[in-house]
């Protein structure tokens, strides 16, 4: 077929102003496209929420000095890592002076504050932002190519080259276009949140912190007996307090998200740290959190998908991060498309550019890389078990119990993984497993 | 130290004010459009035993009523998708997102 390029109203759609959207819209507007980015809320952000650290060192090319301007709470210069039992916890707690200069490392940031921040780049870039606007559909030509959506504007369709699906975790776009199978509950978490204030000083000085300086606690147990984890974070003036729970055990423990949240908040280790705030602001939103097993297919002929849509969240236990793979992904999104266009094939194979960018960057590395951490990190015994284990391990370890001689460590360590009901061998393969994930 | 002489510590309740669902409901800004965006058909939940969207909807939506159906209220929905996930009812909730610029709004500082 030779037929000249058909009329597209612009170059581009983009599906949602999040942290990927804006990104791809950066990238495409720069590139000289003509760029609409569909936002379904009033603003850019205002349907977003999450646990609460952004990682933005991919915006040093796109916005070269991004910290003097973004809309920062606080940046992270500790960071704790903590094992919560019922009556005890155990936290292994790292600062860094240098997280406390740029280029930084992460940062708390309210989402409707960051993300509004990020689509101004975009619309500076040239990119025009239509918010209120929910697409509800995808339009196609004859041979099932995307050739647009559909919206819920009076004027309805939009037809472009090409598509870019950056509409969130539940994306029905990319569901609609068939990349994903079946959305499967066991690969999602809830996560909920409460935001509770308090004057800055009370913050600074409960946490050990100064001025911009702020903490990150991620939390193993704490959640009730539902498999999941929890987390603290500081912002300039409230402390951000919640939990992930995965789905399915969740539903099946009959308790509540409010509840799991009032059952950690009131914990030994974290009631000392937020009791006395106002809560300022309840929310809750999915997690994509199977990683690699769960990402779909990438691309279609006119179409991309990036961020939360494409399943680029990294939920590997130790590392937790999501803005930024979602910021990436866009990126790359957006520079695909635009070589694409510049081409004159948006086809599948005319956007293979997009998983050979994602495969030799940290997008799909990382995720390849740690593709058995969900599974590990969320299974009954790292969740269950071994937190009762190293608590009890410790406590003894500490314990001192005169007239009684201390106990020899092997002792401990046998006496209580037999206690925790924990098999030896299953030990030695969850250690090995955990050397093969995270090593 | 005999726990007699432990600093005692206040219940829960007193350390946090008190706060009612709805309060907490209350924190979080919803622009309510008058089409509900999450259907849910009653008779399909009707014999379900598990209900397992009335236990996981963070914003408590879903209400057991006195003769074994559910009822569902849009108005402060997070628009997270819960609900249809962890349903195991074909049919049961028909899930949507609200008419552009309407539905929850997380807020700016």
């Amino acid at each position: 077929m030779a037929d000249a390029a058909p009329q597209r109203d612009v170059d581009a759609i983009i599906v949602g102003a999040g942290p990927a959207g804006s990104c791809a819209a950066i990238a495409l507007a720069r590139a000289g496209h003509r760029v609409v980015l569909l936002e379904r809320g009033p603003f850019p952000g205002s349907k977003n929420m999450y646990g609460g650290v952004v990682y933005p060192r991919i915006l040093d090319s796109l916005i070269p000095g991004w910290w003097d301007e973004a809309p920062v709470q606080r940046w992270i210069t500790r960071r704790s890592t903590m094992v919560l039992t019922d009556t005890s916890s155990m936290s292994i707690d790292f600062r860094n002076d240098a997280w406390a200069r740029p280029p930084y490392n992460g940062a708390t940031a309210y989402r409707p504050d960051f993300d509004f921040w990020l689509a101004g780049h975009a619309e500076s870039a040239g990119a025009e932002l239509l918010c209120s606007t929910t697409a509800t559909g995808l339009l196609r030509d004859g041979a099932g190519r995307v050739i647009g959506v559909r919206t819920d504007r009076p004027d309805g369709d939009l037809t472009a080259h090409i598509v870019l699906a950056c509409d969130g975790v539940n994306s029905f776009l990319s569901k609609e276009a068939g990349l994903y199978q079946h959305a499967e509950a066991k690969n999602f978490t809830l996560g909920v949140k409460e935001t509770i204030g308090f004057p800055k000083e009370i913050i600074d000085e409960r946490f050990g912190v100064r001025g911009r300086e702020g903490v990150d606690i991620e939390i193993l147990g704490g959640t009730g007996g539902v498999n999941g984890g929890g987390f603290v974070y500081t912002n300039l003036d409230t402390v951000s307090v919640g939990v992930v729970l995965k789905l399915p055990k969740l539903a099946a423990q009959q308790r509540r998200p409010e509840e799991i949240i009032a059952g950690l908040k009131a914990h030994s280790a974290i009631a000392p740290l937020i009791e006395g705030g106002e809560l300022k602001e309840y929310s809750a939103h999915l997690i994509p959190e199977a990683g690699w097993s769960m990402l779909p297919k990438l691309t279609t002929d006119g179409m991309l998908v990036a961020g939360d849509a494409a399943a680029l969240c990294l939920a590997a236990g130790i590392w937790l991060e999501g803005v930024n793979f979602a910021m990436a992904s866009g990126m790359y999104a957006g520079q695909t498309a635009a070589d694409a266009l510049r081409r004159g094939d948006t086809s599948e194979a005319g956007l293979g550019g997009y998983e050979r960018r994602l495969a030799s960057t940290f997008v799909l590395r990382d995720h390849r890389k740690l593709r058995r951490a969900p599974e590990l990190v969320l299974s009954d015994r790292v969740q269950h078990r071994y937190p009762q284990l190293v608590t009890s391990v410790v406590e003894r370890m500490f314990q001192v119990d005169n007239p009684l001689p201390k106990p020899g460590l092997r002792r401990i360590l046998a006496q209580e993984r037999k206690r925790a009901g924990v098999r030896r061998r299953d030990l030695v393969r969850d250690g090995w497993a955990g050397l093969r994930t995270f090593g | 130290m005999s726990r007699d002489h432990d600093p005692p510590v206040a219940p829960v309740e007193e350390r946090w004010p008190a706060i009612s669902f709805q309060e907490r409901m209350d924190t979080a800004t919803f622009d309510v459009h008058e089409r509900a965006h999450i259907v849910v058909d009653g008779a399909v939940c009707r014999d379900c035993s598990t209900r397992d969207c009335v236990v996981a909807c963070p914003a408590n939506l879903f209400v057991p009523t006195s003769d074994g159906g559910i009822v569902f209220n849009y108005e402060q929905c997070f628009e997270c998708g819960t609900c249809y996930l962890v349903c195991n009812r074909e049919g049961a909730i028909s899930w949507s997102y609200p008419e552009g610029g309407h539905g929850v709004i997380f807020r700016r500082t």
